[in-house]
């Protein structure tokens, strides 16, 4: 019965996607995003079943994400909005939303259940569709920052907990970090023994923050700062660095398809979301929410994981992740989600950060200017 | 108006104007179409290119986002003394809660949140929090039920800061620009060090570009020298060893210099292969200082070899010849004849070379890494980089424009613009 | 000192041949970074350096493999012609609008010439991430940004100063008489401008022409800013690959631009010749 339901609602749902697009004429769809290998995963797993399923629509990728925020600010300033739908992380998401740069929307309104009839409000990972309690994001995936290491550089005993990185006794060479505060703050405490859950009251002191940043005095003459996610596997893979911080896809796609002797670290691992926004004043509203109905339901989550190795945001995707598309490899062991890799994840306390990123950034640029 | 005649006591032309007249018509035509003929690229420029500099210079000072939220408490706080050591009444309490209210409706509030969370930390999340709640706050007591929601209300401080920040102008980006900061009363302070950015980004930034001048005149003047006083076919050719850097594209050049001083690169690859370090100690001569200075070294150079040439082209050669006969040394002569006349020369390349690099951007972004990246590189992260605060960076623009504009009026007095040559 | 004089002492001869060692290792510094991307752009490894292959001349070690990849990925191509599109308009806007206020500014009657002159030198001065940011803000709120006509305008202004620069060097010696002539043979203004002044400014033209297009075809600060993808220019690539992912792509790249680079220097020695021989013709 529940299957014969799924199938119905699934035909009609078809339908709808069929009449709507059928009036909609053709409709050039502007989809921001991070450009590369992440970019080539949205094309396969949603633009290109969703073009080919509505011929009257063309998405037209513009590769900004990077400075999304401060570009849809000028635009949504200006009163100009050219952005149909734009990919951000959910820090800028929660800014955007606040400061009425986006569309917020009912979850359940928009976007598609589960297969089996759970509404998206809770087939989404918890938290995730609204967080700082904002009501404009729809996240697709599952990110995590964490480290590789080069295998053949650290000796017999490869490191294991995120303590090692900061530790040029046991492994002496550069390492790479993100030229952020964010992450690196948090790092740095858990290495001089803050339990995890405490970090932030920790960092809520000055003399957390002093704390914070003496212990990456003790390796800061050994960094090397990357500001683009793709250049820890590149430093990793030259034999610059040692270990480096880096989005755990770019370092799969490093270890699996480019099989570099790298190693992964998943202690601590920082997980953060990825996912959609829409502008406030795009021209193409209805378009824009008539593809996302699409594009963030069960299947499609998880297509994208067979592309690059993000979890999917849907508890529901979850058993569908297969295989990696080219190569044939497992992909759930991969996933930063997998109970084996999450034994220890770190959590950004966004509303904390917000208050304090300001003053952070100066220090921080104040200390890596001495 | 070539034939005039005498008519009375006044020149007339051959149709009777009197010829004062006629010629100043005739000026003021020419003047006219002088005038047309400048026209268009004027106007072009002011549209594409001076209103936009302006307009977003205009940002540094500009503060209307706090009056604009919170309409409301603006006008209240104006009776509040903050000075009495209490906080305000009432009225300022209503109306905060109702502007917030407001706020929260039309998604405006995290503007004014973020704006003043660069003044103070925690704001965000105080607007935040109260933004949610404020708007089942309907009647008094509204101090009461406000402070309820965040005792943090109870801060004089905070109050102030609004109060300081009403206005449709502020200097707080300009003080930040400059490692100030407003003491809660309103006086100016330092920054506390561990805070403080901009004054030593912009005393880098001037002793690096001084630095790269220097080294541009050491390497420039020889060589200038050299192809002044060469025969001119071989000087022609050694020219073009001159022109093709000057031609070739800048990221090109940047892209070479990569190659040349990355850790596993051409000149580290080298220095191992002669035996001269060893593997394991290479070099880091890149996202630093060095690789900054040595590639814009390079880039710029042809920017002091062209002038410095141009002015050692015009002295006679006679000069030097008549220094010796009259039995100076070749150093002397050199010293004391030859140089002095090139003064112009190094003036001017010595302040173009000085005005391109204090501005420069990629070349930083590219080679510079942590000690190596200059203003400009702070600005364009400021303006769409992870931490946006347009009005900090438009402070910084201001500043690094005045520099710039001192040395082209420098430039102007020195070498006269019009006397600026290409190539 | 362009030659060794017979009679030079012994101190005089080494301070020459150090003094020409100097000025030899100078040229070798200006001109080794331009030349040294040309082989490390037929390595078949992606690497940045000389390989053992590529020293020891083995075949094996070189490939035109990073070519094939520049000329057959799409991205590449739409970078090249958005660069071209973009630079040729930029540089007949500029050029046209430049010329005519170069015109203006070389008469003698022109007033405030030299503030003028300034301001209009100033978009060669002023540091391009202030230009790019202003730029930015304002052509989004006219709806210029992300449009290609934003881009060529914001590089047309980048380029006029070049224009009137070497056009008004070129009218610094032009002889007033010779129009003066011209109108006294009968021709009106209008045959005057395109018969005698055209011949003469034109290699000032084509040279502050060819100053915009380079300008133009260089640039990636302002198109960073006020482009998006759509406009995305060789240089963006460049920039982004760099910063990204580098790979010996850009230095095939980096190789051809060397050549273009040639070939619009040969284009202005070419013209500084015939300028001159113009010149050595007109009289005074």
């Amino acid at each position: 019965m529940k299957r014969l339901l799924g199938t119905t609602s699934l035909v009609i749902g078809a339908a709808l996607v069929m009449s709507a697009s059928a009036q909609a004429q053709a409709v050039d769809l502007t989809v921001v995003s991070w450009g590369g290998a992440y970019t080539a995963s949205q094309q396969k797993a949603y633009h290109d079943p969703y073009m080919a399923a509505n011929p009257g629509v063309k998405i037209i990728n513009d590769d900004s994400s990077a400075e999304g925020l401060a570009k849809l600010r000028a635009q949504v300033e200006a009163g100009n909005v050219t952005w149909d739908l734009v990919d951000m992380v959910a820090s800028d998401a929660i800014t955007a939303c606040e400061e009425g740069l986006v569309e917020e929307f009912d979850p359940d309104e928009l976007l598609a259940n589960a297969p089996d009839g759970t509404p998206a409000s809770k087939d989404f990972f918890p938290g995730s569709l609204t967080p700082g309690d904002t009501n404009c994001y729809i996240p697709q995936i599952v990110y995590s920052t964490t480290f590789g290491y080069r295998t053949d550089m650290v000796g017999g005993t490869p490191p294991t907990t995120i303590a090692d990185v900061f530790d040029l006794k046991k492994y002496p060479g550069k390492r790479s970090l993100e030229k952020k505060p964010i992450g690196n703050l948090e790092w740095a405490l858990i290495a001089d023994g803050v339990p995890g859950e405490k970090v932030y009251e920790v960092l809520a002191t000055p003399e957390g923050v002093d704390r914070a940043f003496a212990k990456l005095d003790t390796i800061k003459d050994q960094v090397v700062w990357w500001t683009k996610g793709a250049q820890p596997p590149q430093l990793l893979a030259d034999g610059e660095v040692v270990m480096a911080s880096a989005y755990n896809g770019r370092l799969f796609s490093a270890i699996a398809e480019k099989k570099q002797p790298i190693g992964m670290l998943w202690d601590w691992q920082v997980f953060d979301l990825d996912g959609w926004v829409i502008p406030k004043g795009t021209k193409n509203l209805a378009a824009v929410k008539t593809y996302l109905k699409f594009a963030t339901d069960t299947q499609r989550l998880a297509d994208q994981a067979k592309f690059i190795s993000y979890g999917p945001a849907r508890q529901s995707s979850a058993p569908l992740v297969g295989k990696h598309a080219d190569l044939g490899i497992d992909m759930k062991p991969h996933m930063p989600t997998d109970p084996n890799n999450a034994k220890t994840t770190l959590n950004f306390d966004y509303v904390w950060w917000a208050d304090n990123r300001a003053e952070m950034d100066e220090r921080f640029n104040s200390w890596l200017a001495k | 108006m070539a034939q005039a005649e005498m008519t009375g006591d006044m020149m007339r032309t051959a149709d009777g104007v009197p010829l004062k007249l006629a010629l100043e018509r005739a000026l003021f035509r020419s003047r006219l179409r002088a005038v047309m003929l400048v026209a268009p690229l004027f106007f072009f420029l002011l549209i594409t290119f001076v209103l936009p500099i302006f307009d977003m210079l205009f940002r540094s000072v500009e503060n209307n986002i706090v009056a604009d939220i919170l309409p409301r408490t603006v006008v209240a706080i104006e009776a509040w003394d903050e000075t009495s050591g209490e906080l305000p009444g009432e009225a300022v309490f209503e109306a905060i809660v109702k502007d917030m209210a407001d706020g929260k409706r039309d998604k405006t509030l995290g503007r004014v949140a973020r704006r003043l969370n660069f003044e103070k930390s925690g704001m965000a999340s105080l607007f935040r929090k109260s933004g949610r709640k404020a708007p089942k706050i309907t009647e008094a007591p509204y101090r009461e039920q406000l402070l309820k929601i965040d005792k943090r209300w109870s801060d004089i401080d905070l109050w102030k800061l609004i109060k300081r920040e009403k206005g449709a102008f502020t200097k707080s980006h300009f003080l930040a620009a400059a490692d100030m900061q407003y003491t809660p009363d309103g006086s100016i302070e330092m920054r506390p060090e561990n805070r403080q950015i901009y004054t030593n980004l912009f005393g880098r930034t001037l002793w690096l570009s001084g630095l790269i001048t220097v080294l541009c005149l050491l390497l420039a003047y020889p060589v200038a020298y050299l192809l002044a006083t060469l025969p001119l076919r071989t000087s022609n050719l050694l020219m073009v060893l001159v022109l093709l850097p000057f031609w070739t594209s800048l990221l090109v050049r940047t892209t070479s210099w990569i190659a040349l001083l990355q850790t596993q690169g051409v000149i580290n690859d080298l220095l191992v292969g002669i035996g001269l370090i060893d593997d394991d100690s290479r070099l880091q001569m890149i996202h630093n200082q060095f690789g900054t200075v040595v590639a814009m070294t390079h880039i710029l150079l042809p920017f002091m070899i062209l002038p410095l040439y141009s002015v050692m082209k015009t002295i006679p050669p006679s000069y030097m010849r008549a220094a010796r006969s009259l039995g100076a040394t070749p150093f002397t002569a050199f010293v004391k004849i030859y140089m002095p006349n090139t003064v112009a020369g190094v003036g001017a390349g010595s302040i173009l070379v000085f005005i391109l690099a204090i501005g420069y951007y990629i070349t930083p972004a590219l080679v510079g890494g942590r000690t190596g990246s200059l203003i400009s590189n702070f600005i364009a992260s400021f303006i769409s980089g992870s931490t946006q605060n347009w009005g900090l960076a438009a402070a910084l623009g201001v500043m690094l424009l005045a520099i710039v504009l001192v040395l082209y009026f420098l430039y102007d007095k020195i070498v006269g613009i019009n006397n600026m040559k290409l190539g | 000192m362009s030659s060794l004089p017979p009679y030079a002492g012994p101190l005089e001869r080494t301070w020459f041949y150090t003094y020409r060692t100097i000025c030899a290792a100078i040229f070798v510094f200006l001109i080794v970074p331009v030349f040294v991307i040309i082989p490390l752009s037929f390595n078949e490894l992606p690497y940045f350096t000389f390989t053992p292959e590529m020293l020891s001349l083995d075949p094996a070690g070189y490939s035109t493999k990073w070519y094939v990849e520049f000329f057959t990925e799409q991205s590449w191509r739409d970078a090249v012609s958005n660069s071209f599109f973009i630079a040729i308009f930029a540089t007949l806007l500029s050029t046209s609008v430049g010329t005519v206020a170069a015109l203006g500014l070389s008469s003698p009657a022109m007033p405030f010439r030299s503030t003028v002159m300034a301001l209009l030198i100033s978009p060669m001065i002023v540091p391009l991430i202030i230009s790019a940011a202003g730029m930015f803000f304002f052509y989004t709120r006219i709806g210029l940004a992300s449009t290609h006509l934003g881009v060529i305008l914001a590089h047309a202004a980048l380029g006029t100063p070049f224009v009137v620069i070497t056009v008004t060097a070129t009218l610094v010696g032009f002889d007033q008489s010779l129009t003066r002539a011209s109108a006294s043979l009968g021709a009106n203004p209008t045959r005057t401008f395109f018969k005698v002044i055209v011949p003469l400014i034109l290699p000032g033209v084509i040279s502050g022409g060819l100053f915009a297009f380079i300008t133009s075809f260089d640039e990636v600060v302002v198109v960073l800013f006020v482009g998006s993808v759509e406009q995305r220019t060789i240089p963006w690539k460049m920039f982004s690959g760099i910063r990204e992912e580098i790979r010996p792509t850009i230095l095939a790249v980096a190789t051809l631009l060397v050549l273009i680079s040639m070939l619009l220097l040969t284009m202005l020695e070419l013209l500084r010749r015939r300028n001159e021989r113009l010149r050595g013709m007109s009289p005074g």
